[in-house]
């Protein structure tokens, strides 16, 4: 389509073929030079996104005598699943992980239920007090976690919620809510309220229309604040060790992984194996969903 | 090794919590649905029964939490003086009413054991500010080079969003270990290039480095994932007009993508800006919460109250905390608007 505008330079026309002699290159394809610069920048940084992996890997695969040999070989000499073996047979890190997994999938519903049914009264009506609530919600974000780690112990103390999941995932699904309704808010401000009052006078209910409405169209940002819900509640280590503490059968993976750093000496082929054995899933569902990360995020961020 | 009835039971529990909660509230809408929708015949009933989870949920997990931190900022709460603090630590069990002296002792006193307040505070905005600069630069810098047309791009989306994608717990004990002064791979990496070996872990100020660097490498993804979202959603046409006018690049980029690029990275700056300032997790495992000299603001405040157990002044002091953050949101969004239309 770009093809028929005339170039910055205005002398430089296309030559045939779409091919330009000389000339600034248009935006979108650049000329060799740039184009080797590029990658070359892009590879040097993808190559420090990575090197811990590689690393990581290399040291999972090595056998016990070789742990602290320094040398950058991806695949050691005589590699070895013996730590992968070690983890996945003789520790509970399976059950680490069913038990994180419980816990992030119902924190992660619970909070995007209350989250979405509070955005819409925020999005669609004007209440005394809705400037006030946004404001709080707002500012939650910039209370340092730790400060409500003792009061809510011991608010866990007197509800007898300690050493169980049913503290934590109360806790995990309300402090999400306060950046998922901005999150939400934001997108749903951008949808036109034209399509709620045309199913309202079509017979809809109020609830109705932001039902069958509204929440099918917010459909991303919905996803978003879920995946983020997920990650936030997944990787989760303060609150979880003061709720649930020692108990060994109730142990997500933040409080299990913490187990192969003994005191003074550290199993780093296990820790290794165990860190690739639980990121795989995470990266490949954050990869997976990671074009849809920019929309849903991005329209939150535009409206503020 | 995986225990099936371990599992069940932890099954059981979430899923007792779920049936609980939605126990709870149901119950909760069905009282507000008689009061306001059937007796009041309220206006607002609808969004008052959309929002009264959520608030109940806040004023637990927040208001409440707050105020009785507020309560015990005031008193000698401590594991020596542990008891119910009652008002103001004065209609407890033992009297441990202090009045303001927490909030004087956080700026007179050492808050550790002997950093002061200034010392962390000044790492603290140190911390902030390099890792919310590079953040914000590295992020632009990478999504400028992916918005193009360019073989690979998927490869290279995945291979430079991996530092997010990876939970942080890991990727922090990964990067502790390659700290290790004799072992690890960046003191190899510095020694291929003759740089003698840097005590990474013993060091404070070299640990606030690590700490630095390894939250740099953390943030980058985040910030280019919002620009890219940001650049693409500026029109080509801008920068073809910008082009017939003779505008160099340099120019383009001045006066198009900056500008355009602004509304979505005022409140993403705003929001690196909190995440960076109360992190704990980075310092707190790349320090492996030893050296107190490296210590950021929050971290300390996690030594005064677990390591110290001084319940009362780690209460003024997360005060002290939250504050300073407060203040300096409020002078953004005043000079920045980076709210604007958030409350429309």
């Amino acid at each position: 389509m770009s093809a028929e505008l005339p170039q910055a330079s205005g002398l430089a026309r296309t030559t045939s073929g779409g091919r330009r002699a000389f000339g600034r290159p248009r935006r979108g394809e650049d000329g060799p030079v740039k184009r080797t610069l590029v990658h070359a920048a892009l590879l040097i940084s993808s190559l420090i996104a990575v090197f811990p992996v590689i690393r990581v890997l290399g040291v999972a695969l090595r056998p016990g005598d070789q742990l602290l040999d320094p040398n950058f070989s991806i695949i050691p000499k005589d590699a070895t699943m013996a730590a992968f073996q070690h983890v996945v047979f003789e520790t509970p890190m399976f059950q680490w992980l069913f038990n994180s997994l419980l816990i992030t999938l119902g924190t992660a519903t619970i909070g995007l239920i209350f989250a979405a049914t509070s955005a819409y009264a925020f999005s669609r009506y004007r209440f005394r007090g809705r400037g006030l609530g946004l404001t709080f919600l707002f500012a939650t974000q910039m209370i340092p976690g730790i400060m409500l780690l003792v009061p809510i112990y011991l608010l866990a103390v007197q509800f007898g919620l300690v050493s169980t999941y049913r503290g934590l995932v109360i806790a995990y699904s309300v402090t999400s809510i306060p950046f998922s309704v901005w999150i939400l808010k934001g997108y749903y401000d951008t949808v036109p309220i034209d399509l709620e009052e045309a199913a309202r006078i079509d017979g809809c209910s109020e609830i109705e229309a932001f039902r069958r409405v509204l929440l099918p169209l917010s459909l991303p940002a919905l996803a978003i604040v879920f995946l983020f819900n997920f990650l936030a509640a997944w990787g989760e280590f303060f609150t979880a060790s003061v709720l649930i503490g020692s108990k060994e059968a109730l142990l997500t993976w933040p409080l299990g992984i913490q187990r192969f750093q003994a005191q003074f000496q550290t199993q780093w082929a296990d820790l290794s194996a165990a860190a690739i054995i639980i990121s795989i899933p995470v990266v490949i569902m954050f990869i997976y969903t990671s074009k849809y990360l920019v929309s849903g995020l991005t329209l939150g961020g535009v409206k503020g | 090794m995986f225990d099936t009835s371990h599992a069940a039971a932890a099954l059981a529990e979430v899923i007792g919590t779920l049936v609980l909660l939605a126990g709870v509230v149901g119950a909760l809408e069905v009282v507000l649905y008689l009061i306001f929708v059937r007796w009041r015949k309220a206006r607002l009933g609808l969004p008052i029964m959309l929002v009264a989870p959520a608030v109940v949920g806040l004023l637990l997990l927040y208001v409440y939490p707050l105020l009785w931190e507020l309560n015990v900022s005031f008193t000698k709460m401590s594991l020596r003086n542990f008891v119910i603090p009652g008002f103001l630590g004065l209609t407890g069990t033992k009297d441990i009413f202090f009045g303001l002296q927490n909030y004087i002792n956080v700026f007179t006193l050492p808050v550790l054991k002997e950093t002061s307040f200034y010392q962390l505070f000044g790492q603290t905005v140190l911390w902030t500010v390099i890792n919310v600069f590079f953040h914000v630069t590295g992020g632009i810098a990478l999504a400028l080079l992916m918005n193009r047309k360019l073989r690979g791009r998927n490869f290279y989306r995945a291979m430079l969003i991996l530092p997010w994608a990876i939970p942080s717990l890991i990727s922090l004990q990964i990067w502790r270990t390659e700290y290790n002064q004799q072992f690890g791979a960046v003191n190899q990496l510095l020694g291929l290039a003759g740089i003698p070996a840097v005590p990474w872990l013993s060091d404070n100020v070299w640990n606030f480095v690590a700490m630095i660097i390894t939250n740099v490498w953390l943030g980058i993804p985040f910030m280019m994932v919002i620009t890219l979202g940001g650049l693409q959603s500026i029109s080509h046409e801008y920068y073809e007009a910008a082009e017939i006018d003779g505008a160099s690049s340099r120019d383009s980029f001045r006066s198009i993508t900056l500008p355009l690029l602004r509304p979505v990275l005022i409140p993403a700056i705003l929001l690196g800006t909190f995440l960076t300032f109360n992190n704990i997790t980075v310092p707190f495992f790349i320090n492996q919460n030893r050296l107190e000299t490296s210590d950021i603001l929050v971290t300390g405040l996690f030594r005064a109250a677990f390591e110290y157990n001084r319940y009362g002044f780690a209460a003024a002091f997360a005060f002290v905390i939250f504050v300073i953050l407060l203040v300096f949101t409020i002078l953004y969004v005043r000079t920045t608007n980076a709210l604007k239309g958030a409350y429309e």
